[in-house]
């Protein structure tokens, strides 16, 4: 229990100390650096709540070791948003794609890559996208309504 | 009829309000269980047994005790009380000490400073075993050719139901043998508690996630030898439940962990421990056949059902009474004759999950309808229409269906429901929408499309004399209700609807809520469909209560009969002379009204020898359609559509009734073709989300979705609770679907692509 390393970890650099060269990203944001919003919920790159970005691509950071993402840039679901919620965190909530909302966190990370590189993805592009992160509560309808009202409003925002 | 448009305003019954916990819970701050941590805080593991049926010669903890960071070391012999715990008998042990009755069996457990020093921990500790023959066939269980495995004996439940005249026989006869798999809730926020030592070592504070505080704390209080009110709990956030939670898995084992090493102590499951740790739904045989007229009205039912309840008891016995008295489905049915057995084998345990035997009944029940259907020349929905029960009419308990009973409403609406436009195969010729995919499998041309129907009935709250009741307090202050209950919120969205009946009821907007603690009485269990209605309940009567304080110190003040007072949007208004009216804030200002209120339901009576007796409290109902596209040559199958309309009675909060619609549905689809813990020689061998699969967002078709809105006269707030039925016969539906695609007589839930491809066929 003797590794010390930095990581920046949405746009600032924490200190991990007196940490097991075994731990995953995931133990290591939630343990170490106290950011409890990435959730475990197969450990093994399955279920997709543990999804962070690193260097913009979106991981289960339950697959990467902590100690192996020194200099990269890491985004979770706490350093999406500017202080307050982003518009997918908003629609998730107004589309009733929240149940338990254990899934969530992992699915909004996975929505925000999705849309960021595909603003207007039709619905099989949602499915396809989106199929990595597992939500037993939903049935997905309402996820898809939510990043479907995001597309629109998004696209309505752009000057023509 | 559409999923997506749903009416969004103010925040009261009847609107789609958002959760309160939504905001929350999308920016990663809502605090689960197992995000609860404090300093100087143990981790717990569980030490399970690799073995479905062995004697325990020996246990050497020594080798744990030598590991730098272990605090504390238990086992059966620390456990100070009752040394077994169960939900209707207690008949499992908090540590198996002389014999191990299933793989995941718990024998010890340790605390220590880190995951991987429990891990070692466990590791070092030292069993010896004697393996024995495992009792793996229920039908063993049955004819009594297995020496008991548990003291308790073999048969944990049998139970007949006989009615009308045996001998009474159809023109039409139906047969069939179905078999349901075993289904894991796999709820995603996996087992935690984290427990806090009172200082003088007689009392803990737990937080935990559960679907029944106070049955909780009942039982961690009898295995620990301490007064109930000792064991202080609190809900911690839950990440979803359907069933998994009603048992106790980790909570005396944390609980006695902290007490031991004086410390606060956290337990996280993994999932395979997930997998090992708690009830899985019963797999069942089910033999079922129907006599009918030559028109296709039901004469009689006989069938016979096997529930496997595994190792412990669980609530065996009252999934065993849900599967016998849904025999019949929502038909009538005169003439009966049932037996089902529950037993215990050396697999998994089985209790609750969503659904709670009337999905196995009514995978059998169903695929019997469209059998009968198919004999007497009539079609899917046509023999449904036929028999569809109503109110009034009489089950094969003998008991009256008094609820509100729109069979016939939800089979033709949902049959009003358009077919999807999308060809087979598939809409663009995309490769990405046939079944499995892209994956250069499925042939275009070779995809068949299939159609199937199922229809379901469900009992709502706890059954057979249970007094599951519901505890709420309200108290109104300053403008402001403040409620609090024990209901565990899971994930449903009682928290949501809770704060609606507030404003409904007092005329307010500010609702608050206490944490979820045994520090009011009970709510009783999460679970049965039972919390809009009776938790509901509860907070309905509470405020209305308060309300009634309110109207008696407002009509003092103007000197009228408070039986003229209204609640006008945010005012009390005299309804005799409307112009005289006062907000509630200011009529409340400085003034404090609290009332708590235990809401029970009507009695019910246990079942006799014959299955007779006015048992179950109340029923719901729910049609489903399915549209499925298969691929012949490979199995793979694309479920394309579906369709529903749902006996709901009101909808308190439609965007959230839609939701428990649409993850019902994803539930009962996965049973039908893709969820099922394999176990062979009693051991899971897919305890994984690599091997277990569960439907992803590629799986689930569009919903399409009706509610019926009758209110129930019976139930406080005209509402049924809507939790259950959504996955109960959409399985039937689909492998109806399936069966009509293919010409296949399939009778197992999951099917399998043998069963499809006929890899089984002479």
């Amino acid at each position: 229990m003797s590794e010390h390393y930095t990581l920046n970890v949405n746009g600032a650099a924490h200190e991990v100390g007196d940490s097991w060269i075994g731990e995953n990203l995931l133990y290591v944001l939630r343990e170490r650096l106290g950011l409890f919003g990435s959730k475990g919920a197969c450990e093994q790159g399955e279920c997709g709540s543990c999804s962070v970005l690193v260097d913009g691509n979106l991981v289960c950071s339950c697959l990467v070791l902590g100690a192996s993402a020194v200099g990269r840039e890491i985004t979770t679901i706490e350093g999406l948003g500017n202080g307050g919620p982003t518009d997918v965190q908003h629609a998730f909530v107004e589309a009733g794609a929240v149940q338990c909302g254990f899934c969530t966190p992992g699915l909004i990370v996975a929505a925000h890559h999705l849309l960021g590189h595909q603003p207007e993805p039709s619905e099989l592009e949602i499915r396809e996208a989106l199929s990595g992160n597992i939500c037993r509560c939903t049935g997905y309808g309402r996820i898809i309504e939510a990043v479907q009202q995001v597309s629109v409003r998004r696209r309505q925002a752009r000057p023509a | 009829m559409s999923t997506s448009q749903i009416a969004r305003t103010g925040g009261r019954i009847g609107d789609s309000v958002t959760r309160p916990d939504g905001l929350s819970k999308v920016q990663g701050s809502f605090a689960f269980t197992s995000d609860l941590h404090v300093e100087g805080c143990l981790w717990g593991a569980t030490l399970r047994s690799p073995h479905a049926h062995a004697r325990i010669v020996s246990i050497d903890l020594s080798g744990a005790w030598k590991i730098a960071g272990v605090e504390a070391v238990i086992t059966a012999d620390d456990v100070p009380g009752k040394p077994t715990y169960g939900l209707i008998s207690s008949d499992q042990p908090v540590f198996a000490s002389d014999v191990v009755r299933y793989v995941g069996e718990p024998i010890a457990a340790v605390a220590a400073d880190h995951p991987e020093t429990c891990r070692r921990a466990l590791a070092a500790i030292a069993v010896v075993y004697e393996p024995l023959v495992p009792l793996v066939d229920p039908q063993d269980a049955i004819a009594g050719t297995f020496d008991p495995i548990h003291p308790d004996g073999n048969v944990i439940r049998h139970q007949r139901v006989e009615c009308g005249d045996p001998s009474a026989t159809g023109e039409v006869v139906v047969e069939g043998t179905y078999e349901i798999g075993m289904q894991d809730q796999a709820f995603l926020g996996l087992e935690a508690a984290l427990a806090f030592p009172d200082a003088d070592g007689g009392g803990v504070e737990m937080f935990v996630a559960t679907q029944w505080l106070h049955e909780d704390q009942g039982q961690i209080a009898a295995c620990l030898r301490l007064p109930p009110a000792r064991i202080r709990l609190v809900l911690g956030g839950v990440g979803g439940a359907f069933g998994a939670r009603e048992d106790i898995s980790l909570q005396v084992h944390t609980a006695l962990l902290a007490l031991r090493a004086g410390r606060p102590v956290r337990i996280h499951y993994s999932r395979e421990e997930s997998f090992l740790g708690h009830v899985h739904r019963h797999p069942a045989k089910i033999w079922m056949r129907h006599h009918a007229t030559a028109e296709g009205d039901i004469v009689k039912i006989e069938a016979r059902m096997v529930f496997d309840g595994g190792a412990y008891a669980s609530t065996s016995s009252a999934v065993l009474v849900n599967g016998v008295t849904h025999t019949q489905g929502p038909y009538r049915c005169a003439n009966a004759i049932v037996d089902g057995w529950a037993v215990r084998t050396n697999n998994p345990p089985c209790g609750a999950m969503r659904g709670f035997g009337v999905v196995q009944a009514c995978f059998a029940h169903e695929s019997q309808m469209d059998k009968l259907a198919a004999a007497c020349g009539v079609d899917p929905v046509g023999i449904r229409l036929r028999n569809a029960m109503s109110t009034g009419d009489r089950l094969i308990t003998g008991q009256v269906i008094e609820s509100v009973a729109p069979v016939v409403r939800c089979i033709e609406e949902t049959q009003a429901i358009p077919l999807p436009d999308e060809p087979i195969g598939g809409r663009d010729g995309d490769a990405l929408n046939l079944p499995g995919g892209a994956g250069l499998t499925a042939d275009r041309s070779h995809i068949r499309r299939g159609i199937g129907w199922g229809v379901a009935i469900k009992n709502l709250m706890y059954s057979e004399a249970f007094d599951d009741y519901a505890t709420a307090r309200c108290r109104l202050a300053d403008g402001v209700a403040t409620l609090e209950f024990a209901t565990s919120e899971v994930g449903q969205g009682f928290v949501t609807i809770a704060g609606q009946i507030a404003r409904t009821i007092l005329g307010v907007d500010d609702v608050l809520l206490e944490p979820i603690s045994t520090n009011v009485g009970s709510a009783g269990s999460t679970s049965a469909s039972r919390q809009t209605w009776m938790s509901g309940g509860a907070v309905d009567a509470a405020c209305r209560k308060v309300r009634e304080m309110m109207f008696g110190h407002i009509a003092q003040t103007w000197s009228i009969d408070p039986l003229r007072l209204v609640v006008d949007d945010y005012e009390v208004v005299d309804s005799l002379d409307v112009s005289r009216r006062i907000t509630v804030a200011e009529a409340t200002d400085g003034i404090v009204f609290d009332e708590t209120v235990e809401y029970h339901h009507r009695p019910t009576v246990p079942l006799d020898a014959d299955g007779q007796g006015d048992c179950h409290t109340a029923f719901a109902f729910v049609a489903h359609r399915a549209v499925v596209d298969v691929d012949p040559d490979l199995g793979l199958i694309k479920v394309v559509q579906i369709a529903t309309a749902q006996d709901v009675g009101v909808a308190l909060n439609p965007l959230s009734v839609i939701g428990q619609i649409e993850g019902g549905i994803a539930q009962g689809l996965g049973l039908a073709v893709m969820e099922e813990l394999i176990v062979q020689d009693g051991r899971i061998r897919n305890a994984t989300f690599t091997d277990y699969l569960l439907p992803t967002m590629l799986d689930m078709p569009p919903v399409l979705a009706s509610l019926i809105e009758e209110p129930d006269p019976q139930a406080p707030l005209g509402a049924k609770g809507v939790g259950e039925p959504p996955c109960i016969s959409v399985t039937p539906a689909i492998v109806a679907a399936i069966r009509d695609a293919i010409g296949r007589d399939l009778t197992r839930v999951p099917v399998r692509p043998g069963d499809i491809v006929g890899l089984d066929a002479d």
